[in-house]
């Protein structure tokens, strides 16, 4: 107990004569702005917190010191002291070569992990020139075909130096990054990056109809997992995610609570394949939002890092200390991006990385200002950078570790939004999981994101720009936007055709043959899958080899 | 007085579905008919299913890229099929320029992030007054 029992009970004492003497006539001579204060996740925040409202909490069972279990205040014993978050920015437009330089030049001015974003097509696993990729060829990301695209992506990119994170939902990127090293001679114990892979995610959040069905895309993700847990040491190849919830509409204790019941899923799923929890757990990482309600937000961070650590620990009985800890990346929320007087939006970014930091993120994205119209220019990149090093150098929130640790505040809120999260992980349970009841996750925080657009109308949560303090159109400032070449799509498509035309088709057809049989015996996909893209195979081609051999229709 | 049918789609790749939801709901909150169609939709679906449907109004959601492509194809995929009188309201991330051009291709309301159910409500009401039933 941090708090003496006789100190409490003085002290509720104090509060509820406080209370009568001091704050009821001042509310009923004045009022307040609201009639309810509340979070998205706590529906009464209360006038003021004191030691009344964590009286039950026990330090060391319950927070502990940084770098102990549960790991409240971190997983790491030196915080930021030691090594700063690490500074990554989603990006990538056109081709492997024009999002090279853009690579390149966050690099230059200091950008410390790289988070390359590809586009619709790559997302979905079609090539550029496929009938339903038209128009977005190279829009908001990078266009990947074939291995040479992938390779003129990293090219003059140290890649056993700068940790990379692939933004990709499916597993088919990963094993054209492990050909692109295997053919520069870099060893696969060396990579250091992420892939996202999240299949259950995308179930929910992008709703993927025309993919196979869950439980089949369970097995080719899991590949992924498989390969890297015995090649590379260094590598994380399931990213489980969050983010796409939250900006879905989820309240912040919908997020967490959603994402661990998305996490035991895939635990549960590499146990029933054979694998030992504490060969793969370690490497598992987590992705999440993080909106503008700072509090909330750091307490949802300290939150979800103690839950999964006593899930870890008592419901899969990992022995190792390493497969307890959550180590996350975080993205602030493009949602909360506006069009309207859109400079504001640096202010809201500069909110939620700040909320990212004092939370104790790993790693941390921040949007820039002009993303609500589309994917940002050099400059507003540069500014998002620079938010992140302000905040890293000049604030001082890095000098000790945990800083927010300790506020009534914060520890109550930590408190509600940790009950909150593990009872959203027993109605997932109750649903038979995370596999099963994705529909129900999305039909919840959908639900959610209705609300609140209702409570944005009826004005009941103000919106700077939006529904208050607003201008009139005609005074809103002109952005110069990011605009892709008119002719980049034309170009990729022929690049392809001429690939494909000077490829050995017999080399290539023969390996497809192979990712066909591979897939079809259930056997590990990766290698036979990176052989063909080795081949010049296009990603659509793997895609319909793969589903070839698990017989789902393209 | 008849009830507005709406068909609701996301033509293109991509899986932003948190506006379209909320849209949906709105919508048929506020009486309409709302056929939604979901995500990951070729032009061609959505023309047809518009078609078959006989609905009065399209709304079309697009997050990432290539708009006045899908659009257009939208466009170009009804009137191979022999009808021109489906009005068409997009919304999502859309800039200044793509807005114009979608206005010049007869697009009845471009919406951005931020739209209240109002103002849609609104263009809806007007976009199918015009047409005659």
């Amino acid at each position: 107990m941090v708090w003496d029992k006789s100190e409490i009970k003085k002290l509720h004492e104090a509060r509820a004569h406080w209370e009568e003497t001091c704050f009821t006539p001042a509310v009923e001579k004045s009022g307040e702005r609201k009639s309810q204060f509340a979070t998205t996740s706590v529906e009464h925040i209360k006038n003021v917190y004191t030691p009344t409202d964590i009286k039950d909490l026990n330090y060391l069972e319950d927070l502990n010191l940084p770098g102990r279990y549960p790991f409240t205040r971190g997983i790491r014993s030196t915080g930021y002291r030691g090594r700063l978050w690490t500074h990554r920015l989603v990006s990538g437009a056109m081709g492997g070569k024009e999002s090279n330089k853009i690579f390149k030049n966050l690099i230059a001015h200091g950008e410390t992990g790289l988070n390359p974003v590809f586009d619709p097509p790559t997302l979905n696993i079609r090539d550029s020139d496929d009938e339903n990729s038209e128009g977005q060829v190279g829009v908001n990301g990078t266009a990947i075909d074939t291995l040479v695209d992938m390779e003129s992506l990293f090219e003059g990119i140290d890649i056993e130096k700068i940790s990379i994170s692939l933004i990709t939902p499916h597993p088919f990127l990963f094993p054209m990054f492990i050909a692109m090293a295997e053919n520069r001679g870099v060893p696969f114990d060396k990579l250091r990056g992420t892939i996202q892979n999240d299949c259950i995610n995308n179930s929910h959040s992008c709703n993927w109809f025309k993919m196979a069905p869950l439980p089949i895309r369970m097995k080719v993700h899991g590949d992924a997992v498989e390969f890297a847990t015995k090649h590379m040491p260094l590598w994380n190849p399931l990213s489980i995610v969050g983010y796409h919830m939250r900006e879905g509409g989820s309240t912040a204790a919908q997020e967490i609570g959603f994402t661990l019941a998305d996490g035991i899923a895939y635990v549960e799923d590499f146990i029933r394949r054979g694998m030992d929890v504490d060969s793969f757990a370690p490497r598992l990482s987590f992705f999440f939002g993080c909106e503008t309600d700072l509090f909330e937000e750091v307490a949802k961070f300290r939150a979800a890092r103690r839950a999964w650590a006593k899930i870890m620990r008592h419901r899969f009985n990992a022995k190792d200390e390493r497969s307890w800890l959550l180590r996350y990346h975080v993205q602030t929320a493009g949602n909360s991006l506006l069009a309207q007087q859109p400079l504001n939006n640096i202010i809201r970014t500069t909110i939620q990385a700040l909320a990212a930091v004092l939370g104790g993120c790993n790693s941390l994205h921040t949007n820039a200002y002009d993303e609500a119209f589309t994917a940002p220019t050099q400059e507003a990149a540069m500014i998002a950078l620079r938010t992140q090093q302000i905040i890293a150098h000049e604030s001082g929130v890095t000098n000790t570790i945990d800083p927010m640790g300790g506020s009534y505040y914060i520890e109550a809120l930590t408190d509600a939004l940790e009950k909150e999260c593990f009872k959203i992980i027993e109605q997932v349970d109750e649903r038979g999981g995370a596999v099963k009841a994705w529909q129900w996750i999305q039909e919840t925080y959908l639900s959610t994101a209705h609300e609140r657009q209702r409570r944005i109308e009826r004005k009941e949560e103000i919106i700077v720009g939006l529904n208050e303090f607003t201008i009139r159109e005609e005074e809103e400032q002109e952005l110069d936007l990011f605009e892709i070449d008119s002719d980049f799509e034309k170009r990729q498509i022929a690049s392809l055709h001429e690939i494909k035309r000077k490829r050995d088709q017999r080399s290539v057809e023969k390996a497809l043959k192979e990712v066909s049989r591979v897939s079809e015996k259930g056997h590990n996909t990766i290698r036979a899958i990176s052989e063909a893209y080795k081949e010049l195979a296009t990603l659509g081609e793997v895609r319909s080899a793969w589903e070839k051999g698990v017989g789902v229709e393209a | 007085m008849k009830k507005i049918r709406i068909l609701l789609a996301k033509p293109g790749l991509d899986g932003h579905l948190r506006g379209i939801n909320v849209l949906a709901k709105g919508l048929r909150e506020a009486g309409m008919e709302v056929i939604y169609l979901g995500v990951d939709l070729t032009p061609k679906e959505i023309s047809q299913a518009a078609i078959e449907e006989d609905v009065d109004i399209i709304g079309l959601s697009i997050h990432a890229g290539g708009t006045v492509t899908l659009v257009k194809k939208v466009q170009s995929t009804l009137r191979e099929s022999g009808v021109d009188d489906i009005p068409i309201l997009v919304g999502g991330i859309i800039s200044k320029k793509e807005r114009q051009i979608l206005g010049e291709m007869g697009v009845k309301g471009v919406f951005g992030p931020g739209s209240s159910f109002e103002r849609i409500i609104e263009c809806i009401d007007k976009a199918c007054v015009k047409k005659p039933s």
